[in-house]
């Protein structure tokens, strides 16, 4: 694989290496895959009649992982791009997407990805999403992601979503549905600066049975960013939901937060929790009381918070 | 080394002076304990001290250095470290991460779990504990002395450590106090404290009453003042 060096910085922000993986993977870089690798458990084939991947890992599968990270260096690329994910039942896998992008140009690049999630019965997946961009380029670093996961019986999703730094605008839509005896775990990570803006929405539906729901979003919003949340649950059934949006706000930014929660029948159990205010001035205190100077304490703070 | 010269703190908007022209030079080292009731201006004098909050009148010096405007940064760097009467929460900064900081920077777990049995805290349960709504009243509290202890300054201050500590831990807590003094004869460490347990164990006490000195001395001196009362 021949990358240049800040392809190799992307695949570092997004997945700590650029190394190719062990087990399953396919790497996009500038629409077209540059290496490929299914195994015995976990097929990744290229849909035929649009851009993305069917990836199928079959029932039982245990310990393995997918990678699929996607790379834009190209100012002024555009794509939209459908990976669909059938995960056998009693299956365990870690997927680690993620995208960055690098514009050095005066165009938008923007990365649209669709990921679908089909789990199976007693299926465990993790799921890992990382978005990062950087570049001295006029043009923007967009990046839309779509998130679908569709839960059968008794399995469990874990989303770890976060947008590390330089996305100049994205427009996030998470979506589940969750069965009988199933749990959806999410974290969402986001920091924004500068101008950039970016609007997150949840749905989740819990459907089945003791359905579960854990929705956690913590972001930092600094100098003149816009940030916007929706979250709704929804529960039809003997369920738990609860959904929480942490948000830090700095200098000239604005952050909204509008939860929705929607109980069905009356064995429904939704919570909400909300906060946005600026960082807490007894905190960064404490920790120049332990001899970290003003900005030291506000990194650290912060560092940990989108920890 | 130091000293507050005719100090006087009050708050917008409400003229109660709540320290009115106070003046006292701490002794050089050993243990001085603060004591008087409450909204006296203990905490008030601690925060002034480190900086958290600033005098709207008089001085304070240390080490023959007006400090007066020095930022609470400053003052740490100077030597003088603060345990808050309620521990600040941080969410996503974990106990070892705390305490490393308070020690400077790039300790191993054996290390930063020292200070964490020195206040009766098991390291392996702990330091992997965020410093946010997980923790108990009590633990906050014994994790802020740790990071004071942690810093081993020449001059350190404690805000009611007792509170929100259980009876067993009280006495240990005691014994550290007599310990750190033992260990640097040449520490000042300042406690503030409704406890006699606490304040027959120092060397000087001062009484505060409505932001003013009413009394200093030994403390079988003060205990017995305060008893009469
Ligand atoms: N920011 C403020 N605004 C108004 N009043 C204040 C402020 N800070 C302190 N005070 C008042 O100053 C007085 C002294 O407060 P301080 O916290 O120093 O008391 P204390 O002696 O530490 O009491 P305690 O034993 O309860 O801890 C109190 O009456 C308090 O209400
Ligand atoms: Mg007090």
């Amino acid at each position: 694989m021949e990358l240049t060096d800040e392809e190799k910085q992307i695949l570092c922000a997004v997945r700590d290496s650029f190394e190719i993986p062990e087990g399953a993977y396919n790497f996009r870089v500038n629409g077209k895959s540059i290496g490929r690798k299914s195994t015995d458990m976990i097929e990744v084939n290229p849909k035929q009649e649009k851009s993305g991947l069917n990836i199928v890992i079959k029932p039982g599968t245990k310990n393995e992982s997918v990678h699929i990270p996607v790379v834009i260096s190209e100012s002024g690329l555009k794509e939209v791009v459908y990976n669909d994910f059938y995960i056998g039942d009693n299956a365990e896998v870690t997927i680690v997407a993620g995208c960055g992008i690098y514009n050095c140009g005066g165009q938008n690049s923007v990365h649209d990805g669709v990921h679908r999630f089909y789990i199976g019965k007693n299926a465990r997946i993790k799921y890992i999403e990382k978005h990062y961009g950087f570049g001295p380029g006029h043009g923007s670093k967009i990046l839309n992601p779509v998130t679908e996961v569709y839960l059968d019986e008794n399995s469990e999703a874990t989303l770890e979503l976060e947008q590390i730094k330089g996305v100049d605008s994205t427009i996030r839509k998470t979506i589940a549905n969750v069965g009988n005896n199933c749990k959806i775990t999410v974290n969402e990570r986001l920091l924004t600066h500068g101008r950039q803006s970016a609007k997150s929405s949840y749905s989740v539906k819990l459907l089945g049975v003791n359905a579960k729901a854990d929705v956690i979003s913590r972001s930092v919003a600094r100098d003149y960013s816009k940030q916007t949340f929706n979250l709704a649950i929804t529960g039809e059934n003997k369920c738990f939901g609860h959904s929480e949006c942490d948000a830090i706000i700095m200098n000239s930014a604005t952050v909204k937060a509008t939860p929705t929660l929607n109980a069905k029948i009356k064995d429904a159990e939704l919570i909400h929790e909300a906060a946005i205010g600026k960082i807490a001035s007894e905190q960064l205190i404490k920790l120049m009381s332990l001899g970290l100077d003003e900005r030291e304490a506000e990194s650290c703070i912060i560092n940990g918070f989108l920890k | 080394m130091l000293e507050l010269q005719n100090v006087s703190f009050s708050v917008k908007d409400n003229p109660k002076m709540i320290l009115n022209d106070f003046s006292y030079a701490f002794p050089e080292s050993g243990l001085v304990a603060i004591t008087g009731p409450n909204g006296s201006g203990k905490s008030t004098l601690a925060q002034l001290l480190m900086g958290v909050k600033t005098p709207t009148k008089g001085r304070i010096i240390l080490n023959k250095v007006d400090i007066t405007k020095k930022t609470v940064t400053e003052r740490a760097r100077l030597g003088v470290a603060f345990s808050f009467q309620q521990p600040v929460k941080i969410k996503g900064i974990t106990v070892f991460e705390l305490i490393d900081i308070a020690l400077g920077g790039g300790n191993d777990p054996k290390e930063v779990g020292s200070y964490l049995k020195m206040v009766g805290l098991n390291p392996d349960q702990y330091l992997l504990r965020e410093i946010s709504s997980g923790l108990s009243g009590g633990e906050m509290k014994r994790i802020e002395i740790a990071s004071v202890l942690a810093r081993n300054t020449r001059i350190s201050i404690f805000d009611e450590p007792e509170a929100g500590i259980d009876l067993w831990s009280f006495s240990a807590l005691k014994n550290v106090f007599k310990k750190i003094k033992r260990n640097n004869p040449d520490n000042l460490i300042i406690i503030i404290s409704h406890q006699e347990k606490i304040l027959e164990i120092t060397d000087e006490i001062l009484v505060l009453e409505s932001g003013k000195i009413i009394k200093h001395g030994k403390p079988e001196k003060i205990l017995s003042f305060l008893k009469e009362r």
